[in-house]
């Protein structure tokens, strides 16, 4: 009886593998690393002009050389003739990771229920398997603000890199505490609430924020005096925002909200980046004076007011910029966050201009994220985070050729792709034979 | 007494020209545009003759008297775009009491007012067709507009060449608010199926009942009942009789091909199917059966049924020879359309000409008025659109658009606010931070709440 267990094991462990190994045809294309060369290309740099015919070296994830005639032995080399190389597009609010179908509730973990939960980590619920994450970096977005929403401290965004196998592993370096800031805006077209209902509700929510503002502060004191203090997740995430060691990202959109939000944030000596900000421009000087950088988006949006000109949101960011803030763009989407690179192309058209509209996607975004070191640019020492395309990037018709994140080779497939190599030509057809 | 009398006559005879007074038909000579015709290539260097609404003459070094000329060297000229799939201008959308409702008109609920129709204009939108919601298996009879806007009359925005068309719908929004929110048929993709099946058979019996009638008629002495007038299946008869297109909601291959099966059964081949991001699955079946697909660019996931789309649908579906064409069903994306058919060049690299299509040749063709708009040919109605560089660029900025000759858009003379009324009820004016960019399911939220969703999700 013994035996005949050996051999069954025997049979489960050795044969059945190979069996069902010999059943699989093609081979699952994974990330890899390695030692890269690009060579010959238009290297956009952002930081440092543009290098024709020119190569980057990657080595240990890391840009190990930029410029011409470069020598890499043992590299595997990309030829890029005719393309041109730029720093991987960052997109500084985004749900992508934390919904899978935005109708289904089971998969929409960007929400927690209650008000005030700061404490709820953006980066704890990140689905490194989503399959939008594939479908997203082909474009060259290779790295995402992963923003909860809801109530009035939904949580904290943490910025991830769209490769990796943990939340850990996809981690960018940044982490901020949202604060929907009190809103006399409607959500959206179908928000029906009276405006006197609108006003009681903001006015609700303002008196709330400055009690709970208040009650971080004293922890925060209670804290630093080393006092005793009950576990209170809420305020202990609020604390580090008062202590200056996470900034605050206010999500406000509407003019007379934004003055108010930098009047609030002034009062309290926080570290601020205004997010949404769709009404910018009617107040951007104001914006300008209180030095506070502004992540927006999306440019395909529909104006705020009716009585607005129809490209109010397109000219948006270009007028900050040119008020003098600092602008960093967003798509606010999930599934389709693939979008940025156009909605950056509108922004430009519209008054931003190609250059700076490009540094929105890219070094801005870094330097306003506190990563600057290490992304945003195409620089020596840099993450080897790029993407290698046809032609400008913002242009639909541009192909991504190749993606790289931290050194890893992005293989340029998902599951859109897959279904357009199955049935782009489908058998069989009409007809079966 | 007399008097009085010719000044009624007069009044009376006046009313009679100003109802059936002509809508604004313009004349405009535009020179030296790089002409995308989409039927017949490009032309680089070219002059249009607009004359009376109707483009007149298509060449170079064209001239015409007493006629506005604009200069267009350097820009592009493209048909005006046409969106196969709108609820612009519309007060209401679904009439969701039950799961046929092929008797209620989108006719009847107009807006000329809606700053969407000024917001498609300056996209190069000249027409859009204005659907019924997707909350029942046979909804509503749509209608097409031609943006007019200015005119506080709603008859005004028909296209009245354009025939008439209804709206269907599969899936998980009929089953939604029928089945679940109802609790009556349908609640599955079966029971839409057989929804549009019971239908097509009433509408049989229907006519028979009338054919008898007539017959009867004839008979000499004969006195016969006249049936009772059910305009619903009235509505239904005119489909199995080729009279109107049905435009269908749709996302699932397999309720797509139901669907083309039933039509099948009862001979009909007017049918357009509209979202369909499941096509790309049936596009054999879609290119030999039906009059095509009118898609979404890139959109996806924002439901279950949409979960296994791709991008590459709308460049699947041309190759397998669909008619194909892309679709806002957004008061936000009317406003890009350009710039959701270059999409379909960065996912399965169409070139300019079949891209184009997408939005002008092809939707005309959808809607049955592809021998009057959507390419640029002498003859045709003067539905125009003038870019600042190549309209598939993402960096392409309409500059004028031309509907029947009469410039409605104007990038510098237009004032930035172009409501036509404020509306008295509104203190504030309120600040809308987002379109709630479909609005198939507009109407039918209330049945939604118990489901515990939230009204500001999507619900396409």
């Amino acid at each position: 009886m013994k035996n005949l267990k050996y051999i069954l094991y025997a049979f489960i462990f050795t044969v059945i593998p190979i069996t069902v190994n010999a059943q699989f045809d093609g081979e699952f294309v994974k990330p890899r690393t390695g030692k890269f060369l690009l060579q010959n290309g238009t290297i956009v740099t952002v930081t440092k002009g543009t290098i024709e015919n020119g190569s980057v070296l990657i080595e240990n994830g890391k840009i190990i050389g930029v410029g011409k005639n470069l020598v890499a032995a043992g590299a595997e080399v990309i030829d890029c003739t005719d393309q041109f190389i730029y720093p991987g597009l960052l997109d500084g609010g985004s749900r992508l990771g934390l919904v899978e179908v935005n109708s289904v509730a089971e998969t929409q973990d960007f929400a927690e229920i209650g008000q005030v939960t700061p404490n709820m980590r953006a980066l704890v619920a990140i689905n490194p398997s989503s399959v939008a994450i594939p479908v997203t970096r082909v474009s060259g977005v290779t790295t995402t603000l992963a923003t909860p929403s809801g109530g009035l401290f939904p949580g904290t965004a943490a910025l991830i890199n769209l490769n990796g196998y943990t939340p850990d592993q996809m981690y960018a370096g940044f982490e901020g505490v949202v604060l929907s800031f009190p809103s006399s805006a409607r959500r959206s077209t179908w928000d029906r609430r009276s405006d006197e209902d609108i006003k009681k509700e903001a006015e609700a929510a303002q008196k709330n924020l400055n009690e709970i503002w208040e009650r971080a502060e004293t922890y925060y004191k209670i804290q630093q005096a080393k006092g005793d203090l009950q576990y209170y997740p809420e305020m202990e995430q609020l604390a580090r925002v008062i202590g200056g060691e996470l900034p605050l990202l206010v999500e406000v959109n509407a003019a007379t909200d934004i003055l108010s939000a930098i009047e609030w944030i002034k009062s309290k000596n926080v570290k601020a980046i205004l997010t949404g900000v769709a009404e910018g421009w009617r107040v951007a000087d104001k914006i300008a004076e209180a030095n506070l950088a502004v992540i927006t988006g999306p440019m395909l949006s529909i104006p705020t007011r009716q009585s607005d000109r129809f490209d109010a949101s397109y000219t948006n960011p270009g007028k900050m910029a040119k008020a003098g803030v600092k602008v960093v763009i967003r798509s606010n989407d999930a599934e389709n966050t693939r979008n940025l690179p156009f909605n950056a192309g509108f922004a430009a058209a519209y008054g931003m201009g190609k250059e700076e509209a490009l540094k929105a996607v890219t070094i801005n975004a870094a330097e306003v994220f506190g990563i600057a070191d290490k992304m945003g640019s195409i620089e020596e020492g840099k993450d080897a985070t790029l993407l290698v395309s046809t032609g400008d990037p913002f242009e639909t018709r541009s192909q991504i050729k190749h993606v790289f994140i931290e050194g890893y080779r992005i293989p340029m497939s998902n599951r859109h792709i897959k279904l357009y190599q199955e049935y782009l030509e489908r058998s069989p057809g009409l007809e079966k034979n | 007494m007399k008097k009085m009398k010719y000044i009624l006559t007069g009044i009376l005879i006046l009313g009679c020209i100003i109802t059936q007074a002509q809508t604004p038909k313009g004349s405009v000579l535009i020179k030296n545009a790089t002409v995308l015709t989409v039927t017949k290539g490009t032309l680089e260097e070219t002059d249009v003759l607009v004359e009376n609404g109707i483009i007149k003459k298509i060449g170079k070094n064209l001239t015409a008297p007493n006629i506005e000329i604009i200069e267009a060297t350097g820009k592009y000229l493209m048909p005006g775009i046409i969106d196969a799939h709108s609820h612009v201008a519309l007060d209401a959308v679904n009439e969701a009491t039950a799961p046929i409702t092929s008797e209620v008109r989108m006719a009847d609920v107009v807006n000329p007012y809606d700053i969407g129709l000024y917001r498609a204009l300056a996209g190069g939108v000249t027409i859009s067709h204005a659907m019924h919601g997707s909350a029942n298996a046979i909804g509503g009879q749509n209608i097409t507009l031609k943006h007019r806007y200015g005119s506080g009359n709603p008859e005004d925005l028909y296209m009245k060449e354009a025939p008439r068309t209804i709206k269907f719908a599969l899936g998980e929004n009929p089953t939604r608010v029928h089945g679940r929110g109802n609790g009556i048929q349908p609640r599955t993709r079966m029971g839409v199926e057989a929804i549009i099946r019971n239908g097509f058979n009433e509408a049989i019996q229907y006519k028979k009942t009338w054919g008898a009638y007539e017959n009867a008629l004839k008979q000499k002495g004969a006195n016969p009942v006249p049936p009772k007038y059910d305009s619903r299946l009235q509505t239904l008869v005119d489909i199995l009789d080729g009279k109107i297109i049905i435009h269908c909601h749709s996302y699932r291959a397999d309720e797509i091909y139901a669907l083309i099966n039933t039509c099948r059964d009862f001979g009909i081949k007017n049918i357009v199917f509209s979202h369909v991001n499941e096509g790309f699955k049936v596009a054999p079946e879609l290119a030999e059966y039906t009059m095509g697909a009118s898609v979404f660019a890139d959109w996806w996931a924002y439901k279950f049924e949409v979960y296994y789309s791709t991008a590459f649908n709308a460049a699947i579906l041309m190759e397998n020879g669909v008619i194909t064409s892309i679709n806002s069903d957004s008061g936000e994306l009317i406003r890009h359309l350009y710039h959701e058919a270059g999409k379909a060049q960065r996912y399965g690299e169409l070139d300019d000409e079949q891209t184009l299509a997408l939005i002008t040749i092809n939707p005309a063709k959808q809607l049955g008025i592809a021998d009057k708009v959507g390419s640029i040919e002498e003859g045709k109605q003067a539905d125009l659109v003038i870019f600042e560089g190549h309209p598939l660029s993402v960096y392409a900025i309409p500059q004028m658009t031309f509907v029947d000759g009469v410039k409605y858009f104007d990038i510098d003379k237009d004032p930035d606010d172009m409501r036509l009324k404020v509306s008295a009820s509104e203190a504030i004016e309120p600040i809308f931070l987002k379109e709630h960019n479909h609005r198939c399911m507009q109407d039918v939220d209330f049945l939604f709440n118990n489901f515990g969703r939230s009204l500001f999700n999507h619900s396409h």
